[in-house]
């Protein structure tokens, strides 16, 4: 407690100390030592997907030896616009950010396109009709993400010409990665009609809300071959109440997910989980690849996909000890 | 047939039982063996008892919530204290040696109960002592509660393995899940203060005039803090059964937006805003009322992106059921005309 504690407070010095130079030295973030300056806005630390992104940024920077700025949003836009204003005074090289929300972004981005600092996104998209903004977008493909695990399935029935009956349990309804990840996952089963997707609900990405709609699939369809969740936390709620209704997860009932966080590449390795779809935080590299092109003038493609894998349970085992998530 | 239904119809209850009996019966419409109730694995398995079971934590939160509501107050912070309560026991039991150690998960949940206890009574002292309108002073914890329990969590999902943890909310005791024994013992301490002893009805006199309370000798300001640190309480519990069902805490998450269903069940349960009165049974059915529908869309397979226009839809229909002044436009032929009027039934009753 007192550790943590601690933590806060020097994270609330370590702002305001920020904030005192934002104000005073305008000349040192230039380029004048050649070392890059990078300013990166966080969202915020709301899960540990997200913990395992902030600390690959910092430690790739490191390694790169560009200088970083970091700053946590803690959720809210508004933090995040001043961050970036206080980059745009400080004169960084470049600026990165995931973005909280998906609009509002224009005045400040004209803002640094004005002070001719190029501006990254991570993770999450802006909806700005101006694409000239930004340079590039580094993130997920969520619907790519979506058909690994389609295709995963079709290979696994491919031999078999009787019915799958498959429930689904989605993400936030109406956010990007749930609409993705069904479309992408629907595009590759529709081409046999014997894949039939019986029930489909929102979990909303939560382990709690997971097992209450599992638990219902359950009553209300007797049989069940495959459940498709859109992330792990949901998967691991579905995996209680299948146990629950004296079923075996991974066997009576095969299960794909998406995500591969630490508790659920644990479930993957210990078989109940079938097959784990990636969505990996650690852009952190890439990231640091994007900056030194855009600052050095040379051409990036405007949307760069994360490299990201899949696992079996078999590569889950030999991953797990060295997963950083 | 009318003289027959008459006291039935007049019923405060009347119209939420109509309600949930309705739901229930679309369900046997469309959903098979939704009735079904068995025997798995020593235990009760069907969706009946899923209703009982997953609504275990929003009939606690309601039962807290009433009697602040009954001051005529409202606590916002349910939600939060909910995801403090279970992200300070699961903490604390992934920091045992042997997690399945009964006394370790005894103090951790020991632990978690007490800070709901000192959560509620700064509630209750910023309404009661410092006198902030109650839906402001219980929003300062709502926002700085979620950021509490991020806190302790780290903004990490703490997943635990402690079977005498899991059984909070998630075991079962005699085939009976025990998070509903512990709703009908917590019901039955509430039932007791506030029916049999005098608790109830100076609660009910600090709801209908705080000022006239005190000028009678009522300790209105005691009164108050006792509800709130109540309502905490019980959000603590739930926040314990929530975590313990998934045996993982999730700051982010849990209990997050409870703090509305719990003062939508007890609207439905006819425990007017105002404060004033209260009826502890219409909450408890308010709260099954929004477990069953709930259960009832993913049992029937509602799309997701209409389940919340269906919820709304449902919810419409229960609070114009429950007007008086809608039910007497609307089923007034049907009555007798020498019935009297149920807006004045309304007003007199006092609540049993």
């Amino acid at each position: 407690m007192l550790k943590r504690f601690s933590a806060l407070v020097l994270a609330g010095v370590t702002a305001f100390a920020m904030a005192g130079c934002g104000s005073g030295s305008g000349g040192s973030g230039g380029s004048g030592d050649g070392k890059i300056v990078m300013g990166f806005s966080q969202v915020g630390a709301e899960s540990g997907w997200r913990t395992a992104n902030t600390k690959s940024v910092q430690e790739s920077a490191k390694a790169a030896g560009i200088d970083l700025k970091f700053s946590d949003a803690q959720q809210k836009q508004e933090n995040q616009i001043k961050a970036i204003r206080s980059y745009i005074q400080q004169k960084v090289d470049v600026i990165a950010f995931s973005p909280v929300v998906e609009s509002g972004w224009d005045t400040v981005l004209q803002e640094a396109k004005s002070a001719k600092i190029p501006v990254i996104l991570t993770d999450r998209a802006v909806d700005s009709k101006d694409t000239s903004l930004y340079r590039t977008f580094l993130g997920s493909d969520f619907i790519e993400e979506g058909k690994k695990a389609g295709q995963w399935l079709v290979d696994q029935y491919k031999d078999s010409k009787d019915p799958v009956n498959i429930v689904q349990l989605e993400g936030t309804t109406g956010s990007a990665p749930a609409n993705d990840r069904k479309t992408g996952f629907q595009q590759v089963i529709s081409a046999d009609p014997k894949f039939k997707i019986i029930a489909s609900q929102s979990g909303n990405f939560t382990r709690a809300e997971g097992k209450q709609v599992m638990e219902a699939f359950l009553k209300s369809n007797p049989k069940i071959d495959v459940l498709y969740s859109h992330n792990d936390d949901m998967a691991l709620g579905a995996i209680e109440a299948i146990e629950g209704a004296g079923k075996v997860p991974g066997k009576d009932i095969k299960i794909i997910s998406v995500d591969a966080v630490h508790d659920g590449m644990q479930a993957l390795a210990d078989g109940k989980i079938n097959y784990i779809v990636e969505c990996s935080p650690l852009l952190g590299p890439q990231l640091m690849d994007l900056a030194k092109k855009v600052v050095k003038g040379e051409q990036v493609p405007a949307r760069v996909v994360t490299q990201e894998t899949t696992f079996t349970q078999d590569q889950a085992k030999q991953a797990l000890p060295s997963r950083k998530y | 047939m009318t003289a027959f239904l008459g006291p039935f119809l007049r019923h405060r209850l009347f119209w939420p039982v109509v309600i949930l009996v309705g739901l229930l019966l679309l369900n046997l419409v469309f959903t098979d063996n939704f009735f079904h109730v068995e025997m798995k694995d020593d235990h009760l398995y069907g969706s009946l008892i899923d209703i009982f079971r997953f609504g275990a934590p929003l009939i606690l939160v309601s039962l807290g919530m009433t009697l602040v509501i009954a001051t005529s107050g409202i606590d916002l912070s349910v939600g939060s204290v909910v995801a403090i309560s279970g992200a300070l026991a699961c903490l604390q039991i992934s920091d045992l040696g042997n997690q399945n150690s009964v006394g370790g998960v005894l103090s951790a949940v020991g632990v978690a109960l007490l800070l709901s206890l000192v959560l509620g009574a700064w509630n209750g002292l910023l309404v009661a002592g410092v006198g902030i309108q109650p839906i402001i002073a219980t929003l300062i914890l709502m926002v700085a509660g979620r950021g509490l329990a991020q806190l302790i969590t780290q903004g990490q999902i703490i997943t635990i393995n402690s079977s005498p943890y899991k059984l909070i909310g998630g075991g079962y005791w005699l085939t009976v899940p025990f998070g509903i024994i512990i709703v009908i013992a917590v019901l039955a301490l509430t039932a007791f203060l506030t029916r049999r002893l005098a608790l109830g009805l100076l609660i009910e006199s600090v709801g209908g005039n705080a000022e006239a309370s005190r000028l009678a000798g009522i300790g209105s300001r005691a009164v108050i803090i006792t509800v709130y640190t109540f309502c905490a309480l019980c959000a603590g519990i739930a926040g314990l059964m929530i975590s313990s069902n998934v045996s993982s805490a999730d700051g982010n998450n849990a209990g997050l937006w409870i703090e509305l269903d719990a003062i939508l069940a007890v609207v439905i349960g006819g425990t007017p805003l105002s404060g004033g009165r209260f009826s502890l049974g219409g909450t408890v059915l308010g709260a099954l009322i929004i477990q069953t529908l709930t259960t009832t869309i993913y049992s029937i397979g509602v799309p997701p992106q209409t389940t919340l226009l269906f919820k709304a839809l449902v919810v419409t229909i229960v609070c114009l059921l429950q007007s008086p002044a809608f039910r007497a436009k609307v089923f007034h032929r049907r009555r007798r005309p020498a019935g009297a009027p149920p807006v004045a039934e309304e007003k007199v009753r006092v609540s049993a």
